[in-house]
């Protein structure tokens, strides 16, 4: 039995290839059942998500998998040898797959995202009864080897964006105390909303937006259930703020030392977190030396970010090992535990004397 | 990489039933509370710090307190067992019940300050690479400060409160000027902690403040910890 698999990806093709060539969600398990009835082909599942379109198929001979997929294909008016495409057999596809649900094939390396996309599509095929026992236990294992990459290594670690930086530092400074806590956005911008909406969605308690625009803190306020404050006033709600997010366009620093000094010592025993994202910045960078206050700007989230990706790079040595091991393992149970001429398949894969 | 396991947390319930035992015995032997030399002091400490890490780590999900307990709990016990001398003596003095309780009391509470003092250094640690930027691994494992600040303040309100019980139970001896020195250093070290409770309560001190008072508090009394006499009714020094 040959595993292949067909597609393309972020790595091999550009957004216009990649969304011309996408399949709705709604159409992906009918397409897999047609694939499946196409001659030489038992049974077949079809990833698509906006960074990829891959058909996985369970086929006798892989010239006769391969012919089904490309008149699927051709069928949806796009041309099977077309640049982009990749074409893997049996030892790469099942590497591919285990690389795809372990992340390590992702846009940002490490995002677990993927492996719910897999286990959807996976389910949808064999809901529509176009899976069984070879690919059932390619996609069942694949899951196990992404949960055995994500749990023993480092490779979903830490935040790899300036976003999830920032939030991640918060959850780090409140824990479970977040939902208590106040959030104070000076100045409507695209990184601080974003910010304010991933902590809105883990439920704090209250979020003030200030902006030289009212109408538009009015806005982001609605849209984030908050307040909105006019800019000049926003210092009289500031002493039961806990997260502060500066993104105004201000050309000197809003929030500076001496003006926080006093706050702070009425508060010394609650922890003020300030995000800057401003550019010139909004806080004075003299802040961080009060106690309690706890600075970050846009470079050093940047850098947090930066240290996380080169950690989960570092990773990718063990994950692949890892990785290997199990295509190892599920290749020689493809195999029956042997290849055709009697030599033990892991010996073939890795090269090495049985 | 560091990995929180739940063979850790068994290997440290394993270490206290082996003190729970070792303190049994010890008192069948002494005829009273194990509380009458500066080793069964020692033993009985460690043995308070982890019956608060048992109790608070898991209701705080504080798992890598584990990690720092041990160091501390470990230390205690190679003091105890290779620098003081272990010499059980039957006491045959009759055993006086307020004393023995004071004793006990007092010691589950210096466990919850040491273990105040555990999470202290936690706090301390994180919070420095929060204020620096200079994020290592293990930051990735501690809790948050906020919820180590909380748990900090709570077992220092705990040990205080329980040292207050150890006090009462001190003055309720008939004979307690006999054992001033003991009463006095006991107060003194309740009047420590109640100074920072109070502070904390009035927001005058932030959070690293109280961490490193209840590293510091802890210190104290630790090292005056010999400077006392114990429950052998041989009068107070």
């Amino acid at each position: 039995m040959e595993i292949l698999c067909f597609g393309l990806s972020h790595h091999t093709a550009p957004v216009e290839l990649r969304e011309k060539f996408a399949i709705p969600d709604g159409d992906v398990a009918a397409l897999a059942a047609q694939l499946r009835s196409a001659p030489g082909v038992q049974e077949a599942v079809i990833v698509s998500t906006c960074n990829r379109v891959e058909f996985y198929v369970a086929a006798e001979q892989a010239a006769q998998g391969f012919a089904a997929v490309d008149e699927v294909v051709a069928a949806r008016g796009t041309a099977p040898d077309a640049e982009g495409f990749l074409r893997m057999t049996t030892a790469a596809s099942i590497r591919h797959l285990f690389r795809v649900v372990s992340g390590l094939d992702s846009m940002v390396l490490g995002e677990t995202e993927i492996l719910g996309q897999v286990k959807k599509a996976y389910a949808a095929a064999s809901e529509a009864g176009a899976t069984s026992k070879h690919l059932n236990k390619l996609f069942q294992r694949s899951f196990n080897v992404a949960k055995e990459v994500r749990t023993k290594t480092n490779i979903t670690r830490g935040s790899v964006s300036v976003g999830s930086a920032a939030v991640e530092l918060a959850e780090k400074f409140f824990g479970s105390r977040l939902k208590k806590c106040n959030v104070m956005i000076l100045g409507a911008g695209e990184m601080s909303e974003l910010i304010a909406g991933a902590l809105a969605a883990r439920g704090v308690s209250s979020i003030f937006v200030a902006n030289r625009s009212y109408d538009r803190a009015v806005a982001l306020a609605e849209k984030m259930k908050g307040k909105a404050v006019h800019f000049d006033e926003w210092p009289r709600e500031f002493h039961e703020v806990d997260i502060l997010i500066g993104s105004t366009s201000a050309p000197h620093y809003v929030l500076t030392a001496e003006k926080l000094a006093p706050i702070m010592r009425t508060r010394q025993d609650r922890v003020l977190y300030c995000i800057d994202l401003a550019v010139p910045r909004d806080i004075e960078p003299a802040v961080k030396d009060l106690e309690s206050v706890y600075l970050y700007d846009i470079d050093e989230l940047q850098g947090i970010a930066a240290q996380s990706m080169n950690v989960r790079k570092q990773e990718l040595v063990v994950c692949e090992e890892m990785i290997e091991r199990h295509v190892i393992e599920f290749s020689e149970w493809l195999a029956g535990g042997w290849t055709q001429a009697g030599v033990r398949y892991s010996a073939v894969v890795s090269g090495g004397q049985s | 990489m560091y990995r929180a396991s739940g063979l850790n947390f068994f290997a440290i319930l394993t270490g206290f039933l082996c003190q729970t035992g070792f303190l049994y015995l010890r008192g069948q032997q002494v005829g009273r509370c194990p509380l009458t030399s500066l080793f069964e002091v020692m033993i009985f400490l460690t043995w308070s710090l982890v019956l608060f890490y048992l109790l608070i780590g898991p209701a705080y999900r504080l798992s890598l307190l584990g990690a720092f307990t041990s160091p501390l709990a470990f230390g205690l016990q190679v003091v105890a067992l290779l620098l003081l001398k272990d010499t059980p003596v039957k006491v045959n003095a009759p055993v006086n019940g307020w004393l023995e309780l004071h004793a006990a009391i007092s010691m589950v509470a210096y466990g919850a300050f040491a273990l105040a003092g555990v999470a202290g250094v936690m706090y301390l640690a994180q919070e420095r690479q929060l204020k620096t930027h200079h994020i290592r691994s293990i930051f990735y494992h501690m809790p948050p400060i906020r919820d180590l600040a909380v748990a900090n303040g709570r077992l220092i309100l705990t040990g205080f409160a329980l040292l207050a019980v150890g006090i009462v139970a001190a003055f309720m001896m008939n004979n307690w000027q006999a054992h001033a020195s003991k009463v006095a250093w006991s107060v003194g070290v309740w009047v420590i902690y109640g100074a920072i409770i109070a502070m904390s309560k009035g927001h005058r001190l932030s959070p690293r403040r109280v961490a490193w008072l209840s590293v510091g508090a802890f210190s104290v009394a630790l090292l005056t910890l010999s400077g006392i006499s114990f429950i052998t009714e041989t009068g107070g020094r």
